[in-house]
Order: C-alpha cells, then sequence, then structure tokens
C-alpha cells in the first residue's frame, strides 16, 4: 500500500465570492522511501498541494489517503498530531525561533509530542545535520546554510515518514545548498519519504522523481534520468 | 504539550524581552500596590481610632453645651459660646434617684493658656477639672499625686502637669517638679501661681489629641480665673455597665430638660454624646475613603489589563510566524491559546507580586511615619487582601489576554507562515 494516495483532489479558494481554482483534480501514489521532487512555476498550485499533503489544509474534493486511511474523517487536532509525529517539515527561510538556542529550535516540535520518551533525541537530530557543535548557539549567531541545517534537525526530531522541503535552497548559496540535498538524500537513503517543492530545475534533479504541476493540473510524472548526487559537504557529514 | 513546558516556554519568552514585560505591567503594579497600601492604612487608622477611643474610654457618656446632631460635630467647633450647661447640672446627675446607672460624674472645662517656671515659657492646654478624673480615664500620676476631693472642692493652687510639659518644663535643668510653683496666663488672667503636686505618665494621643501637653487643675481655679466664665464646657458621665448608655443617655437628657425647662427635645440645648457614636463616625468616614480609593484602584486595573490587551494584541501580530511555525510542528489551537493565555496571566501575575511588595513597602513606611509622629499606629497587611491582589491581577490577565490568546489560537498555520 502507498504511503500516500492522491485520487482526483481539488482545491478552491473563496474570496469575496469569487472561486478561485488551484487544483483541478490531481492523482498519483507515492510509495514509501520515495524521494519526490513536485515542480511547476510560482501559481501552478505546487504549494498548495505540498500544504494539502502535509496536513497543513485540507482538499475542497477528491480523496487524501495518508498510510490507507482517509484524512477527511480527522479533526483539526489529529492533524496537528500527524503534523508533529508524521511529518518533519524544512521551509525556504528557515523559520527559526529568535533569541533561542540552537538546540531548544530543534526540541520545539518534541514539547507538542505526545510521546515523551525523547531523551536525547534533539542532540541525536542535531548530530545527524552535523551540527554537534553548536547546540548553545544563539540562531542568530549562525550562518545559512547551518540556519537550514538546523531546521532539518528540527524537522527530524520526532522521527517522522515523511519530511516536507519547501524550496530548502531558495535562501542559500550553491555550496550551503549542496550540504543540504546532500543530507536529504541521505535521509532518504536511510529510507525516509521526502518531498521536494521546487521550480529550480537543478533542485529537483536530486530527486529520483519528478511531478510538473501547472495550472493546477499534473503536466507530468516521471523518473529522474540522471539524477544529481550531492556531494559538496559529505565531509561534513559524520 | 504540558504544563512545565508551558511555564518555561512563558518564561523565557518573557525574560527575552524583560524591558517590555516590565513596562506592561506596570499598570498593574500601581493598582496592586494601591489597593494593598489603602486597605493596610484603612486597617491602620481604624485600628488607631478604636485605639484613640478605647483609650478614653468606651462606657462614658458626654454631655456638651449647644444643640447639634448626635453623630455630628459639637457646636463648640464652630466658635458658638452656650453657657446654659452648669456644675448644678452635674450636681443634678450625682443624684441617684435621677441617674441610677451614673457611678462618676465629671464636669471638665478647657482652655489655652501660658506656662512659665523661671524663664521657661510654654503654650499648652489645660483642663479645670474635678479630682474623680482618674476614675473617669486612664490617667495615672507617675509622680507624685492626682488633686484630691478636699483640694479639688477648696479650689487650692495646684496642678498636675502631662509628661511632655514636665519634661519641656524641668527636664534640661534636671529638676523634681513635685513642689515646684508654675504661672499660668491666659487672656482673662495675668497670671496665677499653681504649685506642681503631680506629673502625669505618658498617655501618648487620644482622639487625636497630644494628651501630654495639658496640665489639670481644680475645676474653679480654671473657670474662674483662668477663663473668667460660669458655665461647664463638659460633663462626663461615668456608666456602669454598657448596656445602660442607652438608658442613661435618656435619664440625662430627662434631667437637663427639666433644669433647663425644655419642653420639646428639638429644642435641647446640649447634646448627650457616647463615644461609641464617635466610632461609628469615624468609621463610616475611612470607610467611604477606603471605598473611593479602593474604586480608584480598581480603575488603575482595569486600565493596566487594558494595557495587557494592548501589549498581547501587539505581542500576536509580532509573533505570526512563530504561531504558524508552532501550528506547523504539531502545536494544537488550544496549546497555542494556552500558551498565550499563560503568557498574559504570568505578566499580571509578576506585576501583583511586585505591586504587593511595593504596597507593603509603602504601608510599612507610613507606619514608621505615623509613629514617628506619635500616633499608636499598627502595621496591617491582612492576608485577604494579599490573596484579592494575587486573584484580581491573574483575573486581569486572563480576562484581557483571553481575546488575544484566542486570535493567536484561531490564525491559520499557511497564512501565519508567510507573514513578513
Amino acid at each position: 500500500m502507498a504511503l500516500i494516495q492522491v485520487e482526483n483532489l481539488t482545491k478552491n479558494y473563496v474570496n469575496e465570492e469569487v472561486i478561485t481554482s488551484v487544483l483541478h483534480g490531481v492523482s498519483f501514489n507515492i510509495e514509501k522511501g520515495e524521494f519526490v521532487a513536485i515542480m511547476g512555476p510560482s501559481g501552478s498550485g505546487k504549494s498548495t498541494l505540498m500544504h494539502i499533503l502535509s496536513f497543513l489544509d485540507r482538499p475542497t474534493g477528491g480523496k487524501y489517503l495518508f498510510d490507507g486511511q482517509d484524512i477527511k474523517g480527522f479533526d483539526d487536532d489529529y492533524l496537528a498530531e500527524l503534523r508533529n509525529s508524521r511529518v518533519g517539515f524544512v521551509f525556504q527561510s528557515f523559520n527559526l525561533l529568535p533569541r533561542t538556542t540552537v538546540l531548544d529550535n530543534v526540541s520545539l516540535p518534541l514539547i507538542y509530542s505526545k510521546n515523551k520518551n525523547y531523551g536525547q533525541a534533539a542532540r541525536k537530530a542535531l548530530e545527524a545535520v552535523g551540527l554537534s557543535h553548536r547546540l548553545e548557539y544563539f540562531t542568530n549567531q549562525i550562518s545559512g546554510g547551518e540556519k537550514q541545517r538546523v531546521a532539518i534537525a528540527r524537522a527530524l526530531v520526532n522521527d517522522p515518514k515523511i519530511i516536507f522541503a519547501d524550496e530548502p535552497t531558495g535562501n542559500l548559496d550553491s555550496k550551503s545548498g549542496n550540504t543540504v540535498m546532500s543530507i536529504l538524500q541521505k535521509l532518504n537513503n536511510e529510507g525516509r519519504t521526502i518531498i521536494l517543492v521546487t521550480h529550480e530545475m537543478d533542485t529537483a534533479n536530486h530527486a529520483k522523481r519528478i511531478i510538473r504541476i501547472r495550472d493546477g493540473n499534473i503536466e507530468s510524472d516521471a523518473a529522474v534520468e540522471k539524477r544529481t548526487i550531492a556531494t559538496d559537504g559529505k565531509e561534513l557529514i559524520k | 504539550m504540558n504544563f512545565i513546558s508551558t511555564i518555561k516556554l512563558v518564561f523565557r519568552t518573557l525574560l527575552a524581552r524583560k524591558g517590555r514585560s516590565f513596562l506592561t505591567i506596570l499598570g498593574i503594579v500601581i493598582g496592586v500596590a494601591g489597593v494593598i497600601t489603602i486597605i493596610a492604612l484603612g486597617a491602620g487608622a481604624q485600628e488607631l481610632v478604636v485605639g484613640q477611643v478605647t483609650k478614653l474610654g468606651t462606657d462614658l457618656l458626654s454631655v456638651q453645651p449647644g444643640k447639634s446632631d448626635e453623630k455630628g460635630p459639637p457646636s463648640q467647633i464652630f466658635g458658638i459660646v452656650i453657657t446654659t450647661l452648669t456644675y448644678e447640672d452635674a450636681q443634678a446627675m450625682r443624684d441617684t434617684s435621677r441617674v441610677p446607672h451614673a457611678v462618676a460624674v465629671n464636669a471638665q472645662v478647657r482652655g489655652q493658656g501660658t506656662v512659665t517656671w523661671q524663664n521657661r515659657e510654654l503654650d499648652t492646654y489645660f483642663t479645670g477639672t474635678e479630682s474623680n478624673l482618674p476614675e473617669m480615664t486612664t490617667i495615672n500620676a507617675n509622680s507624685g499625686r492626682f488633686f484630691d476631693e478636699r483640694e479639688s472642692s477648696g479650689n487650692s493652687n495646684v496642678v498636675v502637669l502631662g509628661s511632655y510639659i514636665s519634661e519641656q518644663l524641668f527636664g534640661e535643668a534636671g529638676v523634681d517638679p513635685i513642689g515646684q510653683v508654675i504661672k499660668v496666663k491666659t487672656n482673662n488672667s495675668a497670671g496665677i501661681p499653681l504649685r506642681i503636686i503631680g506629673v502625669a505618665e505618658e498617655r501618648g494621643s487620644a482622639f487625636f489629641q497630644n494628651q501630654d501637653d495639658q496640665i489639670y487643675m481644680p475645676l474653679e481655679i480654671a473657670q474662674k480665673q483662668l477663663l473668667g466664665i460660669r458655665h461647664l464646657q463638659m460633663i462626663n458621665i461615668k456608666v456602669d455597665a454598657a448596656e445602660n448608655l442607652e438608658n442613661t443617655r435618656g435619664d440625662i437628657k430627662q434631667l437637663l430638660m427639666e433644669r433647663h425647662r425644655i419642653q420639646k427635645e428639638v429644642d435641647a440645648d446640649f447634646t448627650v454624646r457616647n463615644l461609641a457614636d464617635a466610632v461609628e463616625l469615624l468609621s463610616t468616614i475611612t470607610d467611604a475613603l477606603r471605598l473611593f480609593l479602593t474604586s480608584m484602584a480598581a480603575v488603575a486595573l482595569v486600565v493596566g489589563g487594558i494595557g495587557i490587551l494592548n501589549i498581547m494584541m501587539v505581542t500576536v501580530a509580532e509573533r505570526t510566524r512563530e504561531i504558524g511555525l508552532r501550528k506547523a510542528v504539531g502545536a494544537t489551537n488550544v496549546a497555542i491559546r494556552n500558551q498565550f493565555l499563560f503568557e498574559a496571566g504570568t505578566l499580571t501575575l509578576l506585576g501583583g507580586i511586585i505591586g504587593i511588595i511595593v504596597g507593603v513597602v509603602i504601608s510599612y513606611l507610613v507606619t514608621l511615619l505615623m509613629i514617628k509622629l506619635g500616633y499608636d499606629w499598627a502595621f496591617v497587611v491582612s492576608p485577604l487582601s494579599i490573596l484579592l491582589a494575587v486573584g484580581v491581577s491573574i483575573l486581569t490577565g486572563v480576562v484581557f489576554g483571553l481575546y488575544p490568546a484566542f486570535k493567536a489560537a484561531k490564525l491559520d498555520p499557511i497564512t501565519a507562515l508567510r507573514y513578513e
């Protein structure tokens, strides 16, 4: 059974009695362990799709089965729990808390977690992204690339099934971007499902499969033939 | 999200914004400090008043010339001189067939004069009275004695000094005042010599008059020689038991109306007062003042609460992205709401605690000041007022924090994450 099953998914926004249709019935499956890039120009609906897949938003129509369960029956609190325990987020603008240490930022999802046996989870997550030496730094004291790695550690801390990365390299220089992509590839190699949203071909080529969205429809859905393997910064990862 | 992590989170947030947090709670601090101080001072004042009155004795009735409201100020205060109350009236009250519950009757006149001893001169108050004054009130001779029946009715030229006067006249010279002769002058008298036979114990103040800045002499000396009057200014009656106060008041009224040939009570040219009435009057005044000041403090609390509301709205707007992020990583609406409610509650609780400390310190300083001024002021901070202040401040935070907290909880995570 596929981890994510989407059938004829639609999404409309109602704004001052004007209905804007963003997704007009998209269908696809994503298996456990895949590395999928969702590509498309701005306004194509790729972000809306990601928000629905990551339980931040609900579809207007169609079906979304997560792990075989229709999310239609889930209430808001259960969606919050799913966001907390099943998925991890990496944002373009990092979204770290200011005036807060790296360790506390990574620990943030833990305070909303039902599972209280997390022990060293935050330290382990930071180790996985090569930032064990920055635990007590404040988030304004580290570089952009390090910030995004903190964000990845935060996404990892509850050991989620899927990581959603929304333009994770958008605010980074190419070297830091490479490091971030190599970490995502490594996490994928370890068995985690990665869903990457981007409009850059170079970034998308790090994935194993690309779903192209245009005007709310799937334009193409194909495996990547010449996959880019990020090497830069690999030495940073233990 | 559990309770402890909420507390940790809130404290971290508040500490990161120390300056603003402090300014935010200033209104609450002032309001709570106000409430604590007012309640403490009110209690202190009440104890003082009750203490002062009890010092004079609560089983006393006091007859004063002139008609006035029994619970209002005596007419003498307004400078009206009424001469109809006489020593014969006092004598008539000693008739146990007319006033059965009176155990002692004491006639008094009072005035201001100047006492001199050698080259020392001092303005003071004098009381002309009878030898039974020590039975009426707590006046004890520290050295020497009070004048006796014979000296009183014989109009001997004797005097008993209040402790303050004694200290002022003789303290420096180191002379034993007993046996010394002082001269007392008034507007009506060029000065009459009086021999000191006693010095009273220190009494502090009673009814807001320094009882030690006084001298006591036989009634007629003061009445005829110093004041040049024939009437009395006050007759005090000690009643055998408190429950007979009202009966006796009626007996005295009837007796005096007969003696003064007055038909209707409204035409009476005297007033019979009970000291308990005075306590009641003063309590009414202090209660009204307290209520007024407390409502002012309540207004300060509400203003402080609006300050909290204001700053929490700003905080929620400023931290929109943070709220979005928290929701993205799994915070439920309830968790977000609790976080902000808790933040507002903690702010106001802190304000309340600081306010209590400030209020207690102010009350204590006032107590010190009052003691220095010679009042028998008690430092009273009731646990109830502290409990009230803490409760009200937390409540203020929660009430005024509710709207911002709900606003934060209802934010859409996607919009919040995109918020710039």
